[in-house]
């Protein structure tokens, strides 16, 4: 190991491999590994084997649930917006031509006890149960509004500025009742608390427009997700990074991350040999989340996430016996200032045997009783087969990285989708790199 | 009316023992002393013509350097596997029975297994017997053959026997096994598609 690298990279968690193949392609000389024997770090997808390696060390997975091969569980339940970002890095990269992509089967929001489809037309919204007569025409305007809105015509602004006035005073115009607008700013800006409200409402816009474009694309839910689990992601970038050069070591321990007098990087030391390299990026378990790393603290706990794993033998009651979907339970639907949300795929995404489902609840921590606090997604799913309960803590770096060279990742937080996957990776790049990231469009290449 | 069937291959074997070169031999018949690890290629196609009614086009994916860390996207949906070995390394013949015993556990049953061993150009440093290596295809029922980037003997050969052992009754469900190679075989959405249309600022809504 006596070669330097450009960029050592630890962990090959997604935010690590799209970071990995970025650079690769690039022509960044890259060294990427991985303590583990797997492929995707945090955001892994585990077999049955090693899911309960993980949670019940102690027991064999029960005979019924099928063939080990079969399973793919996802650790961090995500969904992929159709025209998000995430989206726009797996057509530029070309690592789609590895993976194969499902819709998710629909997007439902619980509201005084039940649940119904989302709706994000103003067609929908007037035939939806989420609304009464009179409401259903106010939601109607509002839509109307969103869809006719075009920046260099104020005749479409109904004397709304959405770069100054508040999402509050758009709401207020339109009259919408508090249980609409909870559906508008988290099952489709997807917003995680209530903070948006009285902010400018550019970003919810935004937001808005994105899930609504995301679900015109293909027409049953704005969500995308790949065969065989989302620990497919991680793979197609490493491979991506190989391809262009990336130097992959798996299994590897990382015992100590080298500085010299002032701090600065120097290289990582695995196995009694040390690897140097001008610059790494990790994820925050390599650097002192886990107490390691010799005592340094690089990240701080910013909050902690609870997230059950449920193994359902039934699809979830009340979604037309849908063979996935996402359920957005509102924060204040619960009484929380967190929502609760439920991700649950099947079969047909090739992540578990024939009839099972898999449905993982999560939101963000409140009390010191988190299993408590997801109960009412719990109580949605029907009869639990089985349920692995993790809760993960969430760790952002403490400096920017670019005075030792040494750039930190963030965990992968409570929301739904990729979005802030993307906006870390941007944020890392920008660090790493020195200027913003450019997707260049690549040449199509012919196939004979 | 004419046939064509798309099988993604993957190649297993020891680093240094001549994967890359069997597949530019394949299929640019090409070869280079000192070519070093391929960069850039996802995966190359080469189609076999089997008869005047059918073509077996192949996909085929080389191991980029991760032949110690694949990812088990990499077997994923693999039709057929090509495990090789360097006839001068009888410890090569040793990694790829282990290839062999993974392949075995973790992918399709129905995959199509071919040892080879390569570098038959430098039969004088022969390690591994004919004789060794055709007993053990034979007990797990592989194909086997030995052939040489070099030289181009045995190459195409290899190729070939694979397209005609390949099962060509079901096309349409091969091509969605096959997966995730050319337009109209994926079943699930698709993204290229999407972003094609998609050329402009989405401006749809506003």
């Amino acid at each position: 190991m006596d070669e330097e690298y450009d960029v050592i990279v630890l962990g090959t968690g997604l935010t690590e491999c799209i970071l990995s193949g970025l650079l690769s392609v690039e022509g960044k000389k890259v060294l990427h590994m991985d303590r583990n024997d797997y492929y995707g770090g945090e955001s892994a997808s585990l077999n049955l084997t090693q899911l309960y390696r993980k949670f019940r060390p102690d027991q064999a997975p029960p005979a019924d649930l099928g063939r080990d091969r079969d399973y793919a569980v996802d650790l961090v339940p995500k969904f992929i917006i159709a025209s998000g970002e995430l989206t726009k890095i797996l057509v530029h990269t070309d690592v789609t031509r590895y993976l194969e992509f499902k819709q998710i089967a629909g997007s439902y929001v619980y509201r005084e006890g039940r649940i119904s489809k989302v709706p994000s037309t103003e067609m929908e919204a007037v035939r939806s149960p989420l609304m009464g007569l009179f409401e259903k025409r106010r939601a109607k305007k509002f839509f109307e509004f969103l869809q006719g809105w075009k920046d260099e015509d104020p005749t479409t602004h109904q004397g709304i500025n959405l770069d100054e006035d508040s999402m509050k005073t758009v709401y207020e115009k339109f009259g919408l009742e508090a249980g609409t607008q909870d559906f508008i700013g988290h099952a489709m800006a997807l917003y995680l608390d209530d903070d948006y409200i009285t902010k400018p409402a550019r970003p919810s816009y935004d937001r808005i427009v994105l899930y609504t474009s995301s679900m015109a694309r293909y027409g049953k839910s704005p969500y995308i997700y790949p065969l065989y689990g989302l620990g497919e992601l991680p793979q197609s970038f490493a491979r991506l990074s190989a391809i262009y050069g990336g130097t992959y070591m798996l299994d590897k321990k990382i015992d100590a991350i080298v500085t010299d007098s002032d701090g600065k990087f120097v290289g990582v030391t695995s196995g009694g040999e040390t690897v140097k390299a001008k610059q790494v990026i990790g994820d925050p378990s390599y650097f002192g989340a886990n107490g390691g790393d010799g005592g340094k603290v690089r990240v701080v706990e910013e909050g902690k996430v609870v997230r059950a794993i449920c193994f359902l033998k039934h699809p979830i009651p009340g979604t037309d016996d849908s063979d996935s979907c996402q359920i957005i339970i509102p924060q204040n639907q619960v009484n929380r200032r967190h929502d609760i949300y439920i991700a649950m795929v099947s079969s047909t995404h090739n992540v578990c045997a024939k009839g099972v489902y898999v449905a993982i609840v999560s939101t963000v921590v409140e009390t010191d009783r988190p299993e408590q606090e997801i109960a009412a997604g719990l109580s949605l799913l029907g009869p639990i087969y089985d349920k692995f309960v993790d809760i993960t803590p969430l760790y952002t770096p403490t400096s920017s990285g670019q005075a030792d060279n040494i750039f930190i990742t963030r965990s992968y937080d409570a929301t739904s989708h990729f979005e802030t996957v993307v906006e870390d990776v941007q944020d890392v790049w920008k660090r790493v790199v020195g200027s913003d990231l450019v997707l260049k469009k690549r040449e199509v290449e012919v196939q004979n | 009316m004419s046939k064509q069937f798309q099988f993604k291959l993957v190649l297993l074997g020891e680093s240094a023992v001549g994967k890359s070169s069997l597949v530019l031999r394949f299929v640019k018949d090409q070869f280079d002393d000192y070519r070093e690890s391929t960069i850039g290629a996802a995966f190359l196609t080469q189609t076999v013509t089997l008869d005047d009614q059918t073509t077996v086009k192949f996909e085929i994916w080389d191991t980029a350097g991760q032949e110690r860390y694949k990812a088990p996207m990499y077997y994923r949906n693999a039709n057929c596997a090509v495990v090789v070995y360097d006839i001068t390394q009888s410890a090569s013949l040793e990694k790829a029975r282990t290839w062999i015993r993974e392949l075995q556990r973790q992918a399709d049953p129905s995959i199509v297994i071919a040892l080879c061993g390569n570098k038959l150009d430098l039969s004088a440093r022969r390690q591994v017997s004919q004789e060794e290596a055709k007993k053990y295809a034979d007990e797990e029922g592989l194909m086997w053959t030995e052939t040489s980037a070099k030289t181009g003997e045995g190459v195409t050969e290899i190729f070939t026997a694979i397209a005609q052992k390949l099962p060509l009754t079901a096309p349409s469900a091969t091509r969605a096994g096959a997966g995730r190679a050319g337009p109209g075989a994926r079943a699930g959405v698709d993204l290229n598609k999407q972003a094609a249309s998609s050329g402009q600022p989405e401006a749809c809504n506003c």
